[in-house]
């Protein structure tokens, strides 16, 4: 106990007076959380589209004011299809309306339904179908909104489509990307950050000189595992706090609930920190392997920003054993929609296999010795 | 117990393949000074982390006080010291934070630490330094502070594993006395080194070679072999390397080396004495007999040095006679900041010269080593090689120079073949001129065999040909070299010397830093740098007359350095 004591007292003066701990705890994560939270935007906002008006009634003054005053389009106005189609083509826009000239003729008629042309950019499938809803959506406000009698309607429209999303209404990807990033904070400072600092000691002989006392491999672990520990929830809180009160994302769950998932997810990450360190016994190898088997899958593989049921299957199968897939999730939940327990604790068991998983391999593995 | 405190039966310990410590028996007996001797990889190390667990040997079996190394690991721990080769401590802690550290995994409770950190600081003098990070310490302090680290729970036995690498000689001898007080106190000391006068002092001596014990026993036991056969040339008229060279070249010579202007040599049968005609030294030449070192009987144990002759140089070219001096430095200043790490240093070197630039680590030598061969730019003074400034004609200075770094920089994972394909290009060589080359170095150095290893993995013998043949393939006039045989066992050393004298004899000039003193008395003239000044500038021998005193009628290399940098420390002081 006195032994361990003094292990974390030193491992603490170590963390203060060196850059590089300081750097990847706190503020590395501070640039992603900004990064995240101002430079990522996956929303498409106002995207520019073109409009051919071939008619020119009142009614199609007030379709166009329409286009104009949604703020996820940026509406540009031209009586030659031509001129559009050549913008499309460049790819300055990403689609366009055509109200053909038999708009109006065609919107009074009771007995017919008027048309309009949409065509959308499909190099960029995502904005295209962005594209194509906004356009349908102002389309619809329009017809209630105009005042046009329910008779006007055609069949299709009769049956009005209302998208509503649920926890994040405004769909701000910057919301789920914040709450996210917090896995890969954590990943960062229980892998990378941890497997740098073994194996530094590897690479200055520290490690060898402290091998030749009394210590036991057990004091060892926890000496460098409870100092990194701390480390990870303190980055965590400051990362949540920034996260609510600078990016005003909200916070739907508990306190204790994400303490507790948290936790449990950083003493998976360390494992795997320990884990790479008693492979690798130089800082360079070592902040190879934390890349490749942590920071990378919990940024690409957990669902943090690509969408994990949009992968192909054997990418899926991968994403099964990538401990920031089941954290993303509980993340996302937490703060996206509360304390949902049908989704946290399936999450938090899978978190816990793996863990469980690294455990059994590392005491195997680690031994009071050289090699 | 007291006679086998330390018992190693039969241990062979591999790595990758390789046997790092093959099949090794010794007993150590309590209350001594042991020296662990042998040149770098001879399994020193290795066994050392087998004695305290942290290895595992594939055989044999290793007791401490009783205690099994494999299944006692834990006890055994409770009763050592150790001091890795690296400096094993936190170089962002204080060195008293260091201290509680090791107090506390050692156990080490609050009263009785009080009174162990004042005796261990006391010991060490560190006591002004407590609150500095150990990583702004010297050489000689961490190693200080290392040994304190060690002591601090009472070992019974204590392994110092190299403790006087990268250590200036002052602080060696420091430590070595301290080393000495301990003994008092009853604990075993395990010394490991590679500086064979280090050797003698101890009270017995286990020398090893390859993974193998060559001796253990008292290192006098050993140098009596060979006493009586040890001779001394004085007085030599003309080139002492010419001396040498004939004298190695004879069958009844075992080992010859270069001490000053004289010529060292050991003789295989007592009875003989070498004619002095016979090896043409002259008519005023002295023949004494000098008494035996523990190098000189590790060379005998080795099966003796080479020959006098170099393969290597007989294809060289000679070089053209000048009077002009070929390197020159006139008031050569390096400063970073405020701080000066080479002030004011003047020199200019003859051709065929073996200059030395010799000095404790942090010195300043490697800063005026780089601004000659032009890898820094100096603050203010001025470089040049043959003529030519390093700062207005660098390139063209620069084609004359070949450069060996320290230890043997290849490029570890190229094979022999790219290394010298590499290093031809480099240097201009091209078609059939570079073939030739490359088709001659691989003939005289018998590369054939190993044309595909990688560089990294070639005998530390081979390592060093490579590494000079890469430096020489363009016949340069002026060669650089930078610690060339620190920690090499004694025959290769003297190899690689013997081709760096047969260069020498061709009219190259040489210059070389080295904190090593054997290597020093190979030097025609020295240049001792200190604290980033010359401090002194001579031939050994005119070095070694300086320092002479009544006390010391015939100073080593070593005495006459340290006492040059205590005068100096004094003159500093006033």
């Amino acid at each position: 106990m006195r032994r361990l004591k003094a292990l974390i007292k030193k491992e603490f003066h170590q963390i203060v007076r060196d850059p590089s701990s300081v750097m990847i705890a706190f503020i590395l994560p501070l640039i992603l959380l900004f990064l995240f939270g101002y430079g990522v935007s996956l929303d498409a906002n106002r995207i520019d589209i073109g409009i051919v008006m071939q008619d020119n009634s009142p009614q199609v003054q007030s379709l166009i004011r329409a286009f104009e005053n949604t703020s996820f389009l940026n509406a540009q106005v031209e009586r030659d299809r031509r001129e559009i189609e050549k913008q499309l083509v460049a790819g300055k826009l990403r689609g366009m309306v055509v109200i053909p000239t038999d708009f109006t003729r065609r919107l009074i008629n009771p007995d017919d339904t008027a048309k309009l042309q949409v065509i959308a950019d499909g190099s960029e499938p995502n904005t295209a179908n962005f594209v194509q809803n906004y356009i349908r959506q102002t389309w619809v406000n329009w017809l209630l909104q105009s005042g046009l009698s329910e008779a006007m309607l055609t069949v299709d429209e009769r049956v009005s489509i209302q998208p509503r999303f649920w926890f994040n209404p405004e769909l701000e990807s910057s919301h789920f990307l914040l709450s996210g990033s917090i896995a890969i904070i954590m990943t960062l400072i229980g892998t990378l950050l941890t497997s740098l600092v073994i194996s530094r000691e590897w690479e200055r002989g520290t490690m060898e000189a402290m091998m030749a006392t009394p210590v036991n491999i057990i004091e060892i672990i926890l000496g460098k595992l409870i100092p990194y520990f701390v480390l990870g929830m303190s980055s965590m809180v400051i990362c949540t706090i920034i996260s609510i009160v600078v990016f005003g994302v909200p916070f739907r769950g508990s306190f204790i609930t994400l303490a507790a998932v948290s936790a449990i997810f950083l003493i998976t990450a360390l494992q795997q920190g320990l884990l790479i360190s008693t492979v690798a016994k130089n800082q360079f190898l070592a902040s190879q392997m934390a890349f490749i088997s942590g920071f990378l899958p919990a940024f690409i593989l957990s669902g943090f920003v690509f969408e994990i049921k949009s992968m192909p299957a054997f990418v899926q199968a991968i994403t099964y054993i990538v401990p920031a897939k089941y954290f993303v999730s509980c993340l996302q939940t937490l703060f996206l929609a509360g304390d949902i327990y049908s989704v946290i604790i399936p999450n938090v068991i899978g978190i816990m296999i793996l863990g469980s998983v690294l455990f059994i391999v590392i005491t195997r593995k680690t031994r009071k010795r050289l090699i | 117990m007291q006679n086998n405190f330390v018992q190693i039966q039969d241990v062979t310990k591999l790595f990758n393949g390789e046997t790092a410590v093959d099949n090794v028996s010794a007993v150590i007996g309590k209350g001594r000074i042991i020296g662990l001797v042998g040149p770098d990889g001879a399994g020193k190390t290795t066994l050392i982390r087998l004695i305290t667990g942290l290895l595992v040997p594939e055989k044999g079996k290793i007791t401490v006080a009783g205690l099994d190394s494999v299944k006692q690991t834990q006890q055994i721990t409770d009763i050592i010291g150790y001091m890795p080769q690296k400096f094993g401590l936190y170089e962002d802690l204080t060195i008293m934070e260091n201290l509680h550290l090791y107090a506390d995994l050692r156990g080490v409770p609050g009263r009785e630490r009080k009174e162990t950190f004042e005796r261990l600081l006391g010991f060490t003098s560190l006591n002004p330094f407590i609150n500095r990070l150990a990583g702004n310490l010297s050489g000689g302090m961490k190693q200080k502070l290392g040994l304190a680290c060690a002591l601090i729970s009472k070992p019974h036995l204590l392994l110092l594993d190299e403790p006087g690498v990268g250590v200036d000689p002052i602080s060696r001898r420091e430590l070595w006395s301290m080393v000495q007080e301990l003994l008092k106190e009853d604990i075993t000391v395990l010394w490991s080194t590679a500086y064979l006068d280090e050797a003698e002092k101890c009270d017995t001596v286990i020398l090893m070679n390859e993974g193998k014990i060559l001796y253990n026993g008292e290192p006098h036991e050993l140098t009596k072999k060979i006493e009586g056969r040890v001779y001394q040339v004085k007085d030599i008229e003309g080139s002492a390397r010419q001396v040498l060279k004939t004298v190695l070249n004879r069958p009844d010579v075992i080992d010859g080396v270069i001490q000053g202007a004289s010529v060292r040599l050991i003789m295989d049968k007592e009875s003989k004495i070498p004619d002095l005609y016979d090896i043409k030294a002259g008519d005023n030449a002295k023949l004494l007999r000098a008494p035996a070192r523990f190098e000189d009987s590790f060379v005998d144990i080795l099966g003796g040095g080479p020959g006098g002759d170099s393969n290597l140089v007989e294809t060289m070219p000679e070089m053209k006679k000048t009077d002009r001096p070929v390197i020159e430095a006139v008031n050569l200043t390096k400063k970073y900041g405020n701080f000066t790490a080479a002030g004011n240093i003047s020199f200019s070197i003859k051709a065929g010269e073996i200059f030395g630039l010799l000095g404790p680590n942090g010195a300043g030598k490697s800063t005026t080593f780089k601004m000659m061969c032009g890898l820094s730019t100096p603050t203010s003074g001025t470089a040049s090689v043959m003529g030519l400034d390093l700062k207005t004609a660098s390139g063209k200075a620069r084609s004359y120079i070949g450069y060996m770094a320290q230890k043997f920089s290849l490029y570890q994972n190229l094979s022999t073949m790219q290394n010298l394909q590499f290093f031809s290009g480099v240097y201009g060589l091209r078609g059939k001129l570079k073939k030739e080359k490359i088709n001659n170095i691989i003939e005289v150095f018998n590369f054939e065999k190993y044309l595909n290893s990688n560089a990294g993995e070639l005998p530390l013998g081979y390592k060093q040909r490579l590494a000079l043949a890469c430096a020489v393939m363009h016949d340069p006039a002026v060669l650089f070299l930078d610690e060339p045989t620190s920690g090499v066992d004694p025959i290769t050393r003297r190899e690689f010397w013997t081709h760096i004298n047969n260069m020498v004899e061709k009219g190259v000039t040489v210059m070389v830093t080295t904190h090593f003193m054997e290597e020093a008395e190979y030097c025609d003239r020295i240049s001792l740098i200190y604290r980033g000044k010359a401090i002194a500038l001579g031939t050994p021998d005119e070095l070694k007359n300086l320092v002479k005193t009544d006390e010391i009628p015939g100073p080593t290399m070593e005495e006459a350095f340290i006492s040059l940098i205590k005068s100096s420390d004094e003159q500093e002081a006033a």
